[in-house]
């Protein structure tokens, strides 16, 4: 039964329907445009009804390649990333997933199959406790005991996966609840969910404390983190930003929040941060954090992060203020309705000259470098090298290691929703199927997939799916045949003992790509690279090169473990 | 120091693992811990007794508890004047010689009995934790057979008269 017919049907007097065709019938409802998934024996009447539904469905080549995929739609989209697998093992497989999602609170809903109800708790075929596995990793999970509830509970799902602060949803269908009939009440399905109101307006007095503490502040600086991205308001921060003139420092994920080449954008702070980004942290009077969560890798030793300032915290989500760094100026509310209402209040706007010219000072004095070595093709010129040939207009997914901290430096961003990263779980395998979501979820954009070499392999099975629907995702392999991030702390901090981060021999990536039917090239100078992705970027489908960069070149400047951001080396 | 927290949740299947989840996931110690029906049909009361560092770590675990969605309402009655009673049930061996000793024992502690057999009595004693604390220190020498705990279970007094910790009468 296609969705459309559900509607006919009621119509028609039909009363009773599967628990598969609730579920479809609501997945509809939802407008999903794509759903990632791989079927089993326990999600097979669901599959059966998606037979002959027109819902568009991606069998990628694994379930980790599915949620991954999805987590890249989230993040271009901002709405719902949608995956189907089936139970027990399908169902684990998406465990880091949804980890990496439930940190970087990207909007999902994940539906699993389950064993039937009347076998649960028996060791049967296939089962595990994913209710049990997920709780920790989700913003909500469900198991479906009658299938009736199924409108229902899709429709929280989606408000919840969306609302608030974003993040994913599972959603357990024992394989009885897809076969079992149930009524159909016509009704719109309410939702019951009394526990859950997630703040977005600020509270005025705190607004009015913060609008106070900005116009007698000497050193304020911004760090907007991807609250602002996941609310939609980044226009807001910019004229914000230029009616007070207060410099921004931008976290990993908060990237392309604020334009990179507008004069008070100063840079990106934390571990591999710019200098004057993360002197600015250190140095400032007066903290306005917008949408970011303090991570580790963001503030360095927290003893010695921001020991001067007063701290604001505009947050959606009132667990992240105060837990990481002391608040005294707590703003619970979405960066949308916190920055219209700063907007409004028009502020007094500081007199802050001498301050920002010290932070152009020190960017200009210390900026991002590399040294060039003749003959030798770095890594970070490959990223600047993409950057010129796509205008600095491409939606730029990573892996994780150094080339997705070269990627953050060297790839500037103008625009929002253009930077899929995983920051908080820092998830190998994520680069290549998150970009797979992104070039669906932005069918006309450039997209480029950056990984390393050894990421790359972790989650390469879903070249198949790019070749099967020609998407033109450029593939780029930064390959220092290495685990290059592992092999930089041996070196640094294990005095070059590298254990098991050297790779000893690696498949040949072109001929890789071949057998997937996807043009491949080897890269190893500047002027082949050049060349190459002048023929990549004209390309319509999609590309992989394997650019060879030289193995020991390492990610500076950086702030090592314990130390404060105002303590970097190699600058 | 000690938090008491009291909330209320949605009685479905795996609230309760949740909610300890939570608490292991964020690396909180709990002391205690009692879940019952609430005054609404389908809904559970649930008391913690948490140990910590200060009084930002109850904020915080205040802070992670509401976000659950199965989660109402969540009280931090640290502070606040509050009825606390924890029940246990203490199996005393007891002689012939101990047995009028145990008795003068249990009267002023308002314990009462309510199992007697040849060589041991069962006793019932409710109150605050430190009351059935220190009533076990001077059971122990006669010889506990079984102790059984429950949790402390708390509310707020109806009147809140200073911001101090509870003045109870035992
Ligand atoms: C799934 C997973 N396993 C292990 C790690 C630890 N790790 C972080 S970076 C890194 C090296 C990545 O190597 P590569 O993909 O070649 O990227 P490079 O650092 O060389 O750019 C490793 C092993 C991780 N982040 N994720
Ligand atoms: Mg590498």
């Amino acid at each position: 039964m296609t969705q459309k017919s559900v509607v006919a049907d009621r119509k028609s007097g039909k009363t009773h329907y599967s628990g598969a065709e609730f579920l479809l019938d609501a997945l509809k409802k939802e407008n999903v445009e794509v759903i990632f998934g791989y079927p089993g024996g326990s999600v097979l009447p669901i599959y059966d009804k998606l037979y002959s539904s027109e819902l568009f469905h991606i069998l990628t080549r694994h379930e980790q390649g599915a949620i991954h995929a999805a987590e890249g739609y989230a993040r271009i989209t901002g709405k719902p990333g949608v995956v189907i697998v089936t139970s027990g093992p399908g169902a684990t497989n998406i465990v880091t997933g949804l980890a990496d999602a439930m940190i970087d609170s990207l909007p999902l809903v994940v539906i699993s199959g389950q064993v039937s109800t009347s076998v649960i708790g028996s060791d049967a075929f296939q089962e595990a406790d994913v209710l049990g596995i997920t709780t920790p990793i989700t913003k909500h999970n469900y198991q479906v005991r009658k299938p009736e509830d199924l409108p229902r509970i899709i429709k929280e799902a989606f408000y919840i996966a969306s609302s608030g602060r974003p993040g994913p949803v599972l959603i357990d269908i024992p394989k009885d609840m897809a076969i079992l009939e149930g009524v159909s009440t016509d009704a719109e399905p309410k939702m019951d969910l009394p526990g859950y109101q997630p703040t977005t307006k600020p509270n005025y007095l705190q607004i009015r404390k913060l609008v106070e503490a900005v116009s007698g502040a000497k050193k304020p600086v911004i760090l907007a983190g991807a609250g602002v991205l996941h609310a939609k308001a980044a226009h807001l921060l910019k004229d914000y930003v230029e009616q007070q003139g207060i410099p921004v420092v931008h976290t990993l994920l908060g990237l392309g929040g604020f334009p990179a080449e507008h004069p008070l954008f100063i840079g990106m702070g934390g571990m591999h941060g710019c200098f004057a980004a993360n002197m600015a942290l250190s140095k400032c009077d007066l903290l306005i954090n917008i949408g970011a969560r303090f991570d580790d890798r963001l503030t360095g030793n927290l003893a010695k992060f921001a020991q001067h300032a007063t701290v604001a915290h505009i947050d959606i989500d009132p667990a992240e203020i105060g837990k990481n760094v002391p608040t005294k100026i707590p703003v619970v509310g979405s960066a949308k309705e916190a920055l219209k209402e700063l907007i409004a209040q028009n502020g007094k706007k500081p007199e802050i000259e001498e301050w920002t010219t010290q932070l152009t000072k020190w960017n200009e004095e210390f900026p991002l470098r590399y040294t060039h070595e003749e003959g030798v093709l770095k890594p970070q010129r490959v990223i600047q090298m993409l950057h010129e040939k796509t205008n600095g207009e491409a939606i730029v997914t990573t892996d994780v290691g150094q080339h997705q901290m070269w990627a953050a430096q060297y790839y500037p961003f103008n625009k929002p929703n253009s930077w899929v990263t995983s920051g908080g779980l820092g998830t190998m395998g994520f680069g290549l199927p998150s970009a797979l979501g992104a070039q669906l979820a932005d069918p006309k954009a450039t997209v480029l997939s950056i990984s390393g070499d050894g990421g790359f392999q972790m989650c390469l099975q879903e070249l198949s799916v790019i070749a099967e629907m020609n998407l033109p995702i450029k593939i780029i392999i930064v390959n220092n045949g290495a685990l290059g991030m592992v092999r930089q702390w041996q070196e640094l901090f294990h005095d070059n003992r590298f254990s098991h981060s050297i790779f000893q021999s690696h498949p040949d990536f072109v001929k890789l790509a071949d057998a997937y039917g996807i043009p491949g090239y080897k890269v190893t100078t500047e002027e082949e690279a050049s060349d190459c992705l002048d023929v990549a970027l004209a390309t319509d489908g999609p590309v992989l090169i394997d650019f060879r960069v030289k193995q020991k070149e390492n990610v500076f400047p950086m702030v090592a473990q314990g130390k404060g951001l105002d303590e970097m080396e190699g600058v | 120091m000690k938090g008491i927290l009291s909330l209320t949740v949605n009685n479905r299947p795996g609230v309760l693992n949740r909610i300890t989840n939570l608490f292991t996931k964020r690396n909180y110690n709990i002391e205690s811990m009692t879940v019952g029906p609430s005054e609404q049909e389908g809904i559970s009361r649930m008391t913690f007794v948490v140990d910590v560092d200060d009084e930002a770590v109850v904020e915080q675990i205040t802070k992670q508890l509401n976000k659950q969605i199965e989660v109402l309402k969540v009280h931090d009655i640290t502070n606040q004047t509050i009825v606390a009673r924890e029940l246990a049930l203490i199996k005393i061996l007891v002689t012939t010689q101990s047995r009028a000793e145990i008795y003068s024992v249990i009267e002023p502690f308002r314990a009462s009995v309510i199992d007697v057999s040849k060589d041991s009595l069962t006793v019932q004693i409710t109150g605050e934790s430190d009351k059935i604390e220190a009533f076990i220190e001077l059971i122990k020498p006669y010889g506990i057979k079984e102790l059984a705990r429950t949790g402390t279970a708390a509310i707020a007094r109806g009147m809140q008269i200073a911001p101090a910790k509870s003045a109870t009468i035992v």
